[in-house]
């Protein structure tokens, strides 16, 4: 197909076609090639509409949440008058006698909440549990004889509990096949501890295999991994942008993101979330004001995103971002710790759910805790970039490096998905997973229940929104064998508290029709089914081969 | 630990560094030491607490710091009231390899009433009798510190790290602690390592005494060098060598020094220098050489290390 020279504008992107012939590593090159001609095909993986859908609760539903929270406060306030009288006895842990004339570790109002909201339904977090978080996993019984301020377990375990909630996207966190053994040749030649930073001592063979495995596998030149995903985000922002630059960072980004925008000492600004026009209208107030008071232009400019954000369940709108980082000459950094094999035909991530090049993105952040069955980050783009954070990045000097049989787990997850072991298995959980995300999506839909975010991502949050449904739906669910994830506040705006489900690759078709079922009587039960856009599940009326006309 | 609870976060770096942000906030007052390390650093920029740094164990140093601020507090009494105070130590200094003065730091704490947090990276499983660290060591009770944070990565082989103390204080982690709360939990393989490494550790006390007896050997083999000195106690299996004279810019002493651990390093002698990152450190310490012992190297070795390190250096510096 004839492709005119130049910057051709195809589909809204500016695709600079000569880059080809850049000096870069072979394998890249061809796997280039071969995403490039399926954009000049006129791409198979076309621009897909994005459906997201945020909806509002009706009214009375926030009226009732607000005054539920009101009841509770009230109360709370009732029962510390109560404590500090000393009609009622205190529960919770005191300061020391001899420290009792120090300064107050704890404000009043600080734990307030704790004290009284949290600790009424606390029994439906950090349940603790003992097998591998696979598609079944087992709980430990945990009972509370004094309201939840002390917890003991009965000894006894809830068995094949269908895991619900944790983040096991591609069914690799429980054991898939005989090759574990790999791990256990790893774990007894290395052993297990590493005792070093990457610039010391602790930089093994192994980190090298696993960093360019993670460049083959994302289409990049080069990566660099580390021990943890939330500490990859907190020590590498700082080393990539510091005074006198500018980071614009979503709404509702990630802890670890924030954390790491706020120990660079850069200047953050923050855009609605998923909003363009709100990213444009900063970008160009940065491009055109500068720096304040100085008025010079910012050193850098770099816009902070995730793939898959995990409480709204909505995916970056990847296109429009590029078009715009391009016209402004920003650099992107995403955080794909969610999408990592995940979404997109092959399980690469956002970049290839879009089907962008990879080069139009700056810096691939993700971690290994998801999708691959392990724990650590990764951070890859460019080999410049990279060699940078070798060398300056916080983590490189001072924290230890990854252990060696998680890498072993990590290389040998990454081998099964990209097919490298032989087999269409991974390939084949990724389809899977697609196909579970848009069931789950579809029916939970056609039932009532509110869900917000986009439709491909299987990452989906159930509003339940009042703090009292929020504790009888996990205990509920707890007893018919189903476990959720519930949050609540803080970690969500207070009136949207909300259940997330996590589909998974694991999951078969009669495992997520007996947790829908269950859902919907649920949702009966407790009244959840709050949506106004109710699918209709009869057949549709107009179909010819249903009825004959009458002549 | 013999203290009432205790937390696990999954990398040792973030325990120290969302434990102290989870107390400290913004108003808040911390003394820290000079010599802390880069965790205690970036906790310290997290909580975006008053900092004062005091000079590297001395509490004369300290105290005075902490009588002017009790003279600020006279002049302004109810800002006073909710101003909490902060001292950060280490147990054994990564960056010195000395003990910090645990019980005049415990006098001052009363009578200035401020929290002491102490960071027992290097010390846990070293120093005391049962491995239990500085505490231990100095023979204080361990309710006299507020919170001890550890890694499991130095001493317990695996990785991580933990935060021990009373409920009181632990307890408020679980819902505010960064590295805690927003962060995937260890994996099952290094938490059952990291306890088999207790269960060892509490079977055989003999292997302290053991660690205790290599160190100071090993002190005293790598005393007489001419042109380096020895910097660190005698109880820390990591210490430092320094040039006695710095040939005056930092990247000459960074390559000689560089130049004795290629050296060693071709007689199999496995050493490194200590890496700092220069621009972010506040308090940047001179180039070194960092030793550390294992109780699994025999005597033998340890001599034979000793020597090589002194051939080398005498070769390359003189």
């Amino acid at each position: 197909m004839a492709n005119p020279g130049g910057d051709a504008v195809c589909n809204g992107n500016l695709h600079k076609h000569e880059k080809q012939s850049d000096g870069s590593p072979s394998g890249n090159c061809a796997k280039n090639g071969i995403v490039k001609e399926a954009q000049q095909n006129g791409r198979p993986h076309f621009y897909k509409p994005i459906v997201e859908s945020f909806e509002e609760a009706p009214l009375h539903v926030m009226v009732f949440t607000y005054l539920g929270y009101g009841l509770g406060t009230l109360f709370g306030y009732l029962r510390d008058f109560l404590r500090s009288c000393g009609i009622e006895k205190c529960n919770a842990a005191i300061e020391r006698e001899e420290q009792k004339d120090f300064v107050p570790l704890y404000q009043n109002f600080e734990n307030f909440y704790t004290r009284n909201l949290y600790m009424r339904i606390r029994d439906n977090w950090n349940r603790p549990i003992c097998s591998a978080p696979g598609s079944r996993f087992d709980v430990m019984e945990r009972v509370s004889d004094d309201y939840n301020w002390t917890f003991r377990f009965t000894g006894r375990i809830i068995k094949d509990v269908i895991n619900m909630g944790s983040y096991n996207f591609l069914g690799l966190a429980a054991s898939y096949d005989e090759s574990i053994r790999t791990v256990k040749d790893v774990l007894e030649e290395y052993g297990l501890g590493v005792a070093s930073t990457r610039h010391e001592m602790g930089s093994l063979d192994k980190h090298e295999e696993l960093e360019s495995l993670v460049a083959k596998f994302l289409n990049v030149e080069a990566a660099m991994v580390f021990g943890m995903g939330f500490a990859t985000n907190s020590m590498n922002i700082p080393a990539l942008v510091g005074k006198g630059c500018l980071i614009l960072s979503d709404e509702l980004n990630h802890a670890s993101l924030v954390l790491g925008a706020r120990l660079s000492g850069a200047t953050i600004r923050i855009f609605k979330h998923n909003n363009m026009q709100s990213l444009e209208k900063l970008l160009r107030d940065a491009v055109i004001y500068g720096q304040p008071r100085i008025r010079r232009a910012w050193k850098k400019i770099l816009i902070l995103v995730e793939g898959i954000y995990s409480m709204e369940g909505s995916i970056v709108d990847l296109p429009q971002i590029v078009a715009l980082k391009k016209k402004y000459k920003a650099y992107l950094y995403i955080d794909e710790a969610h999408s990592i094999g995940s979404v997109g035909p092959t399980g690469r991530g956002v970049i290839e759910f879009f089907g962008l090049d990879p080069r139009d993105v700056d810096v691939f952040m993700g971690t290994f805790t998801k999708s691959f069955g392990a724990a650590g980050g990764y951070i890859a783009g460019r080999k410049d970039l990279v060699d940078y954070l070798r060398v300056h990045s916080h983590s490189a000097v001072y924290a230890t490096s990854m252990s060696p049989p998680v890498a072993e787990q990590i290389i040998r997850s990454m081998k099964f998905i990209m097919g490298l072991d032989g087999t269409t298995q991974g390939l084949q959980r990724v389809r899977q997973l697609a196909k579970n995300t848009r069931y789950f999506r579809q029916r939970l839909n056609e039932m009532g229940f509110i869900i917000y975010g986009n439709e491909e991502s299987p990452v989906i949050p159930l509003l339940l929104y009042m703090p009292a449904k929020v504790a009888a739906f996990a205990r509920h669910l707890l007893n018919r064998k189903i476990g959720v994830v519930v949050v609540g506040f803080p970690a969500t705006p207070l009136a949207e508290a909300r259940a997330r489900f996590c589909v998974s690759a694991a999951h078969t078709r009669e495992m997520l029709d007996t947790v829908l079922e269950n859902l919907d009587e649920m949702g009966d039960l407790l009244q959840l089914k709050y949506s106004r856009h109710r699918k209709s599940t009869r057949p549709e009326l107009y179909d010819e081969t249903s009825f004959e006309l009458e002549d | 630990m013999k203290t009432e609870e205790a937390i696990i976060y999954s990398y040792g770096f973030a325990t120290i560094a969302s434990a102290i942000p989870a107390y400290s906030k913004r108003g808040d007052i911390v003394f820290v030491d000079r010599a802390a390390c880069f965790a205690i650093q970036k906790g310290l920029q997290a909580s975006r607490s008053d900092i004062k740094l005091f000079k590297h164990n001395d509490m004369a140093d300290l105290e005075r710091l902490l009588k002017e601020q009790e003279m600020e507090d006279q002049k302004n009494p109810r800002k006073a009231r909710v101003t909490r105070r902060f001292i950060v130590v280490e147990g054994l200094y990564m960056n010195t390899g000395t003990i910090c003065p645990l019980p005049e730091l415990v006098k001052l704490k009363y009578k200035y009433k401020a929290r002491i947090f102490l960071e027992e990276s290097l010390s846990f499983g070293v120093l005391g009798e049962h491995g239990r660290g500085v505490t231990e060591h100095f023979g204080i009770s361990i309710d006299d510190i507020d919170l001890i944070s550890a890694n499991m990565e130095n001493s317990l082989a695996s990785i991580g790290g933990f935060c021990c103390g009373r409920s009181f204080v632990i307890d408020h982690q679980r819902l505010s602690g960064q590295g805690y709360c927003f962060s995937a939990s260890l994996p099952p393989l290094l938490a059952a390592a990291a306890i088999e490494a207790l269960n060892i550790m509490e079977e055989n006390p003999g292997i302290f005494l053991v660690l205790k007896e290599k160190c100071e050997r090993i002190h005293k083999a790598l005393q007489g060098i001419s042109g380096l000195k020895v910097v660190g106690e005698s109880l820390s299996p990591a210490f430092h060598l320094q040039l006695t004279d710095s040939t005056g810019s930092r990247e000459k002493d960074v390559k000689l020094l560089q130049e004795i651990v290629n050296h060693c390093m071709d007689r199999s002698i496995a050493l490194t220098q200590a890496r700092y990152l220069e621009k972010e450190e506040k308090c940047l310490p001179p180039p070194s050489i960092r030793v550390v012992v294992t109780v699994e190297q025999t005597d033998e070795e340890l001599e034979r290390a000793a020597r090589t390190i002194k051939e080398v250096a005498q070769a390359v510096l003189l």
